[in-house]
């Protein structure tokens, strides 16, 4: 799998993959996290902690030190992530946000640069800099079996669909920014965007959005995510504007069309 | 002047030429039987409309291109009644275009205006009958008529006086008072400045007595948004300064242009935005309007921390909160 | 006789005797309607109403139109539990446990948007084809009034299911009466029975959408069919159609087919998108809770336009003697809307004016030979093009990779700048178009084939177009411009020179057209 995804990492700029990439990178990520999440659930030993941090700062001098500084402590044009928490790391590096494409409005989700392990070691060497939120374990994310969903769409409509949109589509925000889908997102990565606020998202703290409330609105925007059809077309559930655009082209369309053809002069 | 150049001729209408149907018993057949095609196609759609309503379960899902996995129940019933529907109305119409007579029919228009002895008829009579009743000459008859018609239409809007009470100085007022604690919504928490980080937002209300069901009118105006920025982002004069705790601001959420709930924090740029009208508000500045049509910064709310270190109003709202109206000094 | 013509014989003499209905029935079943696609718009109008009111009439059935709080118990899980109105919770139930009933609401809704969206391309054929002239000005101001309460009537029906999207629409009309000076607070307490949301609004305006405005759409419909029945249909020029006369197709049997088929493929249409196409759910929004608000909060398309608008203005307002008066809102959702609409009714009579013009109009006009009307036409819905794109600027953004900013900048320079634009292009088009109307009768087609005349030159062979063609091209009218004197003979200046010199510059602007092709101008040519 890891691979694969370095086999296809040589291709990341090809215009024609990325699309394919997307989908191949996002199907894996699901498939290595449940198998990762396994391997990395028991305890390691401090030796293999210094290891894997050493492996994270090598990581960090090569690919983020031009930016972020040879210590992380920031620059003009990259903030400071002292502090910042290995959830933070996780979040934009696994995601593929962080390495930055292009120094644009805002980072986009990607296919991820690095693979698995190379993010656990990047996020523990931040980590070890200073302290800051933590990867959620596999314990805070078992939507399937905690969670309430119907809790989980209160506090989504509270908290999060004014800029994310009632059914988690997005939405623009000032100045070109705007806030992503979150369909598709990974429950961790969800999670930890709640507790880091990445970007233009600000922060939803543990004591205000308790954990369980977290894995609740994660609860609710998997089953949005997986809710089926069940009115037909949704039109990319954005609301009226595209209703609007549906009425008048192929409504209004096909009845004019059978207005035309009634009017015409059978020969 | 267009009168004297001489215009083109009109060659009046052309001829009819017949259809293949008109003249080829074949053809007219076909046509028939293409007609009854159809409505066997509308026949077909209401059997499939009954089916889908008595057979297919509320529950089935079927994966369409372009739809997604689709409920099979709605889109069957749904596709059944199109069907009966518009190929009734396919079959009729190309029955009337292929077998009805295709001939034009031309008629001639009459002349709205009426006779000139109808209407001086009608003119005599109306003023006969104006006479008789004596309008003219009876001019107090005509004055008190006037004057009751006129009161008569008064009543309908005295009896609508109860659709609802008057505005007060209620309207002016939320429930904020001072030392009303901040709490989460939805959870009802209160919530200590350490709870939240650098960065962070929280949606609140204010405390109510536990078991005590809020009025949505009172959210309409009670709705509080926390914000924690580093105390040195913000740029206030030293009252709005005060009014915040370590860094911790509170805005009322009711946009002060239409009402809509204005909570989308941008944490780089302390930009927060309307997604209604996209009046955007600069949090370092007191919420001071940066785009969009509101005029009015969003009222801030003066926060403290009570002897049990929850965050609480200090004071309540110094002004009304929510869109503007006549009655609301500036 | 058959047994079947001695029973239907029995019966209309029946009727006959009691009701004289023979005599106009003779009348009027052999009318005509002339045959155009355009004049088949107002009938996909009239379909949606009736399509309205039987779908309509099945929600009333199940629709519980009260704010009182309820828990949801049905069976849409990521409700279950919620505290929600009576209305939302019902608007849920049609959808899922009442077998059909979501098709019905989708059915309901999609045809509520073909409703509106048919009256303006009505409008919009009525306007550019100058159908609106005497004697059919009244007909005019019908459908103006039925086109504004359809926007209203509109409003009222997706704001009853009490759902965040539209709970946020009443909020924000709510604030619009707010603005309203001096009795704005009042008129918002009276119409929420206190202070919003209350618990009165929604069970009053499901009287106002089912009752009283689809008791005022009948009456209005009724009055606009009965004018076009007496007044007959205007029709295109051509061959043999003048101001005096109507061809088409007889009532019975053709039209009757057509229109009365008609009727099942707009109600089929309309019934293909509702089992297609998802509209309004209601269930993904979430119950109305003034404390929350979803991203692309936007109306209905036919308020798009308004709230665009609204979304431009300036933020303006104005504190006096301790009021305030909110421009930012007066303006771009009153008193703009407020010109726009009156001028849209009053046209008839100032088109009429500038012209001079008091006969009547049986023949159409094509667009092109009444560049100013065209014109303004295309300016005014380039107006609401513009105003509509940033009624739905978030969505643009972030389809298109744009800023909501940009949008807002070029929409807020756009409603002044473009409407004029397109008045002065699509004014030279129509010229254009003459013109080449013009060339097309004295010059006849061009045919591709080229012919090398005796001397070596190569000439394109052209044809000259048909009679019935010429005479579609050359049929219309060029009326001068009014002439108004701005003295008398005397020398004396006259009474309101300076309307009759408002009136004078306007009526030259509206004459202005190409000389068509006259007899003459072929002759000449011919001897040339």
């Amino acid at each position: 799998m890891e691979d694969n995804l370095k086999r296809l990492s040589r291709f990341r700029r090809h215009r024609a993959v990325a699309p394919v990439l997307l989908v191949l990178a996002l199907l894996s990520i699901g498939t290595t996290f449940s198998v990762a999440g396994a391997a990395t659930s028991g305890p390691i030993t401090a030796a293999e902690r210094s290891a894997l941090i050493e492996e994270g700062k090598q990581i960090f001098l090569k690919g983020c030190s031009s930016c972020h500084g040879l210590n992380a402590e920031g620059a003009a044009i990259a903030p400071s992530l002292i502090g910042v928490g290995a959830a933070s790391v996780d979040f934009q590096v696994a995601t593929g946000r962080m390495p930055m494409a292009d120094m644009s409005q805002q980072a986009m989700r990607k296919a991820p640069v690095y693979n698995e392990r190379e993010v656990e070691a990047l996020a523990a060497y931040v980590a070890s800099l200073a302290p800051g939120p933590e990867i959620p374990g596999e314990e805070l994310l078992n939507y399937e079996r905690d969670g309430s969903v119907a809790e989980g769409g209160e506090l989504f409509r509270t908290n999060c669909a004014m800029c994310h949109n009632y059914a988690g589509q997005g939405g623009a925000l000032t100045r070109g920014k705007y806030a992503p889908t979150v369909m598709g997102v990974t429950p961790r990565h969800i999670y930890e965007a709640m507790i880091t606020g990445p970007q233009s998202m600000p922060v939803f703290s543990d004591k205000t959005i308790t954990p369980e409330e977290k894995l609740s609105i994660i609860k609710w925007i998997k089953a949005a995510e997986a809710e089926p059809q069940l009115g037909g077309a949704a039109l990319g559930r954005v609301g009226p504007v595209t209703e609007g655009l549906l009425a008048w082209t192929l409504g209004l369309g096909l009845l004019v069309g059978v207005a035309v053809w009634l009017a015409m002069k059978a020969r | 002047m267009s009168n004297e150049i001489e215009p083109l001729k009109d060659p009046g209408l052309p001829a009819h030429t017949p259809r293949r149907a008109d003249i080829d018993p074949l053809a007219a057949k076909k046509a028939e039987r293409q007609v009854a095609i159809l409505f066997l196609l509308s026949a077909a759609g209401t059997i499939l409309l009954i089916a889908s309503y008595l057979f297919i379960p509320q529950d089935v899902f079927i994966f369409f291109p372009v739809l997604g996995s689709t409920n099979a129940h709605q889109l069957f019933l749904g596709l059944g009644l199109a069907a009966s529907l518009f190929f009734i109305g396919m079959g009729a119409i190309h029955w009337a275009k292929t077998l009805m007579p295709d001939e034009e029919v031309v008629i001639q228009r009459h002349e709205f205006r009426s006779p000139d002895e109808d209407r001086a008829e009608f003119v005599k009579s109306a003023k006969e009958g104006a006479a008789a009743a004596g309008l003219g000459r009876r001019s107090l008859i005509k004055r008190t008529l006037g004057l009751s018609l006129g009161l008569v239409g008064l009543s309908p809007l005295i009896l609508l006086g109860d659709l609802g009470p008057l505005p007060d100085e209620k309207q002016k007022m939320t429930s904020w008072k001072k030392g009303t604690r901040l709490v989460t919504d939805p959870g009802d928490r209160p919530i200590r400045p350490e709870d939240l980080e650098v960065g962070a937002v929280a949606q609140t209300l204010p405390a109510v007595a536990p078991g005590t069901h809020r009025k949505l009118s009172d959210i309409a105006k009670d709705a509080v948004l926390l914000i924690r920025l580093r105390p040195e982002e913000f740029n206030l004069d030293a009252e709005r300064l005060s009014w915040t705790h370590e860094g911790i601001i509170a805005f009322s959420k009711i946009c002060s242009h239409m009402g809509c709930a204005v909570a989308l924090y941008e944490q780089q740029t302390k930009h927060l935005l309307c997604p209604c009208h996209q009046s955007t508000f600069d949090v370092t500045r007191a919420a001071k309007v940066i785009f969009g049509p509101a005029a009015r910064p969003l009222p801030q709310l003066a926060i403290t921390v009570d002897s049990e270190g929850y965050l609480v109003a200090q004071n309540p709202f110094n002004e009304p909160v929510g869109p503007s109206f006549w009655g609301r000094s500036a | 006789m058959t047994a079947r013509e001695r029973i239907a014989g029995s019966v209309a003499n029946y009727v006959d005797e009691r009701t004289g209905a023979a005599k106009w029935m003779k009348k009027n079943l052999t009318k005509v309607f002339p045959d155009h696609w355009s004049f088949l718009l107002g009938e996909i109008v009239l379909y949606s109403f009736i399509i309205l009111l039987l779908s309509g009439t099945y929600l009333t059935f199940w629709f519980d139109p009260s704010q009182r709080e309820v828990i949801y118990d049905g069976s849409y899980e990521p409700l279950q539990g919620i505290e929600m109105s009576a209305a939302y919770a019902s608007t849920l139930d049609i959808s899922f446990e009442v077998r059909g009933g979501l098709l019905m609401r989708q059915i309901h809704h999609w045809s509520a948007l073909i409703f509106v969206a048919g009256m303006v391309v009505h409008l919009m054929r009525v306007y550019f084809t100058g159908a609106f002239r005497k004697p059919r000005e009244f007909n005019w101001i019908i459908g103006v009034g039925l086109l504004t309460l359809g926007i209203v009537e509109g409003f009222l029906g997706y704001s009853l299911p009490d759902d965040l999207l539209s709970g946020t629409g009443i909020r924000i009309a709510e604030a619009i009466i707010q603005a309203l000076p001096v009795v704005g607070s009042y008129l918002a307490f009276f119409a929420f029975g206190g202070a919003f949301p209350g618990e009165a609004f929604i069970p009053r305006i499901y009287t106002v959408h089912v009752l009283l405005l689809p008791g005022a759409f009948l009456a209005l419909i009724t009055v606009h069919l009965m004018l076009v029945w007496y007044q007959k249909h205007t029709q295109y020029p051509g061959p043999g159609r003048t101001e005096k006369n109507v061809v088409g197709y007889p009532l019975l049997p053709v039209y009757m087919a057509k229109a009365g088929g008609f009727f099942f493929i707009v109600f089929g249409v309309t019934a293909f998108l509702g089992a297609v196409a998802s509209i309004n759910p209601v269930w993904l929004f979430g119950p109305y809770t003034p404390a929350q608000v979803t991203a692309g909060s936007q109306p209905d398309w036919y308020m798009g336009w308004l709230d665009g608008l609204v979304r431009m203005a300036p933020p303006l307002e104005s504190y006096i003697f301790g009021y305030t008066i909110s421009w930012n809102i007066l303006i771009p959702a009153l008193i703009v809307p407020g010109i726009l609409f009156t001028g849209l009714a009053l046209y008839p009579f100032i088109e009429s004016w500038i012209t001079g013009d008091k006969r009547e109009h049986h023949l159409l006009d094509r667009p092109r030979n009444a560049p100013n009307r065209t014109a303004l036409g295309v300016m005014s819905i380039t107006f609401m093009l513009v105003a509509l794109i940033n009624g739905g600027n978030d969505i643009i953004a972030t389809t298109f990779d744009l800023t909501i900013n940009q949008i807002m900048w070029f929409s807020r320079i756009g409603i002044f700048v473009l409407p004029p634009l397109a008045f002065v292009i699509t004014k030279r088009l129509c010229l254009s178009l003459q013109r080449a109307d013009r060339e097309l009768v004295l010059h006849g087609r061009e045919t591709g084939r080229l012919v090398m005349m005796p001397h070596g030159e190569f000439v394109e062979v052209h044809e000259p177009i048909s009679p019935e063609k010429a005479w579609l091209l050359t049929q219309h009218e060029q009326v001068p411009p009014l002439a108004l004197e701005e003295h008398d003979a005397s020398g004396v200046r006259r009474p309101k020179a300076l309307t009759n010199k408002l009136r004078a510059r306007m009526s030259r602007a509206h004459a202005v057209a190409i000389p068509k092709a006259t007899a003459e101008d072929l002759k000449q040519i011919e001897n040339h």
